[in-house]
Parts: C-alpha cells; sequence; structure tokens
C-alpha cells in the first residue's frame, strides 16, 4: 500500500497534524498495518519536501507544539493520478497456499496432504467466522464492515478453490484407476 | 455439547427411488445454537433439512425434538409441530404474489387461529424489524429479490419458533442483499434465541454460523473435504 497516497488522501478534507493524520488512518483502514507515527512524520517529512504538502500552521494545546499540513496543488495532482491508475490484480498464482496444496496432492504421503488440508481449511473457516463477528457487529463502522467483506471474499475463494482443487484430483484418479 | 440437544438425528437413511440421499446421518443441534449444514450439490443437505423438519419422513433413523421423536409422527402431527414450533425459509421466498407483504406475513399466525387485526400488527411489527416496513402494502411482484426474501424471512420468524430451517436463503440474490438477509436472520435469532439450521454451499454464508456439520454423499464429511475424505485417493494421483 502507498502510505504516502493514503495520508495525501487524508488531507484531501483540509490540514491536519501528523497526530491527526495518524488517527485518521487508524479509523478509516482499520484493519490495514498499523502505521507507526515515524512513519507518519518521516513521509510528512518527505511530502513537504517534494512539495506535495506545506506546512499551514502551528498548534500548541495541552502538548507539544504541533505543525498542520495542506495538501498543495502538486500533492492533488498526485492524489488524482495515482487515484486513476489501475491496480495490476493480485498474484495469488504465487501465494504459498497453492504452492503447499500442489506440493501437499503431489506427495506421496496422502495422509500428510489430508491432514494439510483439514487443517488449512479449519483455519479459513475459524477466520472467516472471526470477520463476520467483526462485521455483523452492531457497533461495526463502514470501514470495519467493508475491511471484512474484503478479507472474507478472498478466504472464501481460496476455500471455493480447495474444494475445487480437491475434486479434480477425485476426479483424476477415478479415471486413472478406473 | 453438555445438555440435552435440542434436535437430533440418528442413523438418518432416505432414498429417492434406488438413489441414496442419507446413508446412515448423525446429529445434534443445540438450543439457540447457528449451525451451518455444508457440502456439494446432491450430498443430502436438502433432504436433511427436510428430515430435521418433519416435511419428509426419514426411511430409517430417528429424528427426536425437545426429547421426542417426531419420525413416526403422522403428516398431520408434523404439519401442527411445524406451524408451531418451525419456521422455514427457502431459497426462492415461495410468498403468495397475490398477497401483499403483511398479508403474506400474517398468513402463518391466521393459519394458527390469530384474530386478523392482531395478526396484522404482528406482521408489521416484523416488517419493520426487517427494514421493509414501507413494503406492507405492496405486492411481491413490485419488490427486488432481496425484500421478497426479508418478507419471507418475517414469515418464517412471525410465529416465533424455536427452530428456523433455512435452505440456501441466499441463493436466489446477489452478495449484497444476501448478506443484508443473512445480517437480519443471524441478528434475530440471536435475539430470540432462536435454533438455526442453515444449508449452504457457499463458505462465505457458513461464516455466519456458529458450526459447520459438512456433508458428503448423505453422511458426515468429519474434515470437510468432500472428495478428498478417502486418503487413498490422493495417493493415486500423485
Amino acid at each position: 500500500m502507498s502510505t504516502t497516497h493514503v495520508l495525501l488522501g487524508l488531507l484531501a478534507s483540509g490540514p491536519k497534524h501528523g497526530y491527526e493524520l495518524k488517527r485518521d488512518h487508524d479509523h478509516r483502514l482499520p484493519r490495514a498495518k498499523p502505521l507507526a507515527f515515524g512513519q507518519v512524520y518521516a513521509t510528512l517529512g518527505r511530502l513537504e519536501r517534494d512539495g506535495l504538502v506545506a506546512a499551514a500552521g502551528q498548534e500548541r494545546a495541552a502538548g507539544p507544539e504541533r505543525t498542520s499540513f495542506a495538501l498543495t496543488d502538486r500533492g492533488r495532482a498526485s492524489l488524482d493520478e495515482w487515484l486513476g491508475q489501475v491496480e495490476p490484480p493480485a498474484p495469488y498464482v504465487s501465494s504459498t497456499l497453492l504452492a503447499k496444496v500442489i506440493v501437499a496432492l503431489l506427495a506421496a504421503d496422502a495422509d500428510r496432504a489430508r491432514t494439510f488440508l483439514t487443517a488449512q481449511r479449519e483455519a479459513h473457516m475459524i477466520r472467516l467466522r472471526e470477520l463476520t463477528a467483526v462485521k455483523t457487529d452492531p457497533a461495526a463502522s463502514l470501514g470495519d464492515v467493508i475491511a471484512a467483506d474484503y478479507a472474507i471474499a478472498h478466504l472464501d475463494a481460496d476455500l471455493r478453490w480447495l474444494h475445487t482443487t480437491i475434486d479434480r484430483v477425485a476426479d483424476l484418479y477415478r479415471e486413472v484407476h478406473a | 455439547m453438555t445438555e440435552e440437544p435440542l434436535l437430533s438425528a440418528r442413523g438418518l437413511v432416505k432414498s429417492y427411488g434406488k438413489t441414496p440421499a442419507l446413508r446412515g446421518l448423525t446429529l445434534d443441534v443445540a438450543a439457540a445454537e447457528i449451525v451451518a449444514v455444508t457440502g456439494p450439490s446432491g450430498c443430502g443437505k436438502s433432504t436433511l433439512l427436510h428430515c430435521l423438519a418433519g416435511i419428509v419422513r426419514p426411511d430409517a433413523g430417528e429424528v427426536t425434538y425437545r426429547g421426542q421423536r417426531i419420525d413416526g409422527w403422522s403428516e398431520g402431527a408434523r404439519s401442527r409441530l411445524r406451524r408451531s414450533d418451525f419456521g422455514v425459509l427457502f431459497q426462492f421466498g415461495q410468498i403468495v404474489a397475490e398477497l401483499t407483504a403483511a398479508e403474506n406475513v400474517a398468513l402463518p399466525l391466521l393459519l394458527a387461529g390469530t384474530g386478523r387485526r392482531e395478526a396484522r400488527t404482528a406482521a408489521l411489527s416484523w416488517l419493520d424489524r426487517l427494514g421493509v416496513a414501507d413494503l406492507a402494502d405492496v405486492p411481491p411482484g413490485e419488490m427486488s429479490g432481496g425484500q421478497q426474501q426479508r418478507c419471507a424471512l418475517a414469515r418464517a420468524l412471525v410465529t416465533e419458533p424455536r427452530v428456523l430451517f433455512a435452505d440456501e436463503p441466499t441463493g436466489a440474490l446477489d452478495t449484497l442483499a444476501g448478506e443484508q438477509v443473512l445480517g437480519h436472520l443471524v441478528r434475530l435469532a440471536r435475539e430470540q434465541s432462536t435454533t438455526v439450521v442453515l444449508v449452504t454451499h457457499e463458505p462465505r454464508i457458513a461464516g455466519y454460523a456458529d458450526r459447520e456439520i459438512a456433508l458428503r454423499d448423505g453422511l458426515r464429511d468429519p474434515d470437510g473435504l468432500g472428495a478428498f475424505g478417502p486418503a487413498s485417493r490422493v495417493a493415486g494421483a500423485a
């Protein structure tokens, strides 16, 4: 994920200081990889150096003085360009799950393959239930629901593919041994 | 399961002609539990639901509900049990085209002898809980599939059944409409402590349940791996 462009996106609604950006990030993308404060300030420093954001004022509440940053025209253009770019479909063909299932199916030790597939399926189902509980919680925000939907759709696809693969292998076995 | 199950099956066998659908299936469902019955097409999921709900009688085996064997009951007795204790929701809501949403939802109460006004009040309350109160006087033909299925769910729940049987309840809906119906179903079941037997072939839908009972060829599939069950098949495929 591009932290740079996510921060630019969070600044689109108005100037914010680093602490607000970190808080907004965690609120809007609750299941994203955690973003450290240090990373927020380092990214803001780079964005300011490149002219994508500019200091927009100082604020001192109870704590230390904080600098607010605003999106510049160049920053907005960079954000628009990023939003306009189509993301390449994720390269799932290189996933570890695929590699393990193929190796498991090819392995002569059928019991070991079966043990792996059973455990993998169960792990997927447990995660699916956890995520379903997250998104059906009455307190879930739209961000929670969308993030859970995204993960659930991928787990669901993995499980369907796992079943189809298992059925294909069984068919092949029946043909070979008919 | 430490306490006595609400619903159980022991050695259920059911065939259609020479085709076996259930081949000695055994399971228990606890009160207030939401169970997903999963498996590929033809594995016996719907037949199991029909046997548990008393819609069809098994050829052999036992179905026990609240400690009583119901599989040998007459059609009339099973029908009364369905009306008093069970709610059923199918893939296609099977709501009556000539009636409005409120009339459809009130129907089970009217059949049970509830007065017309009281039945309508209850129907309106359930339509409201499912977010379709504004469709009370609309006929099904003017509703979307998701709206029709919400009405069908309201109708299945209006008698406040102890057990709700749902057979692929979102199978005919797009993803979002299906999610909304299922979200309502699970929320209301939890609120009412209703036991749910949910038949589905979709992992995503099974994720709404507390537990999964996977079937394969009319039997329990203990590891849920379907065709992969017999280990010998894999060795030969290598």
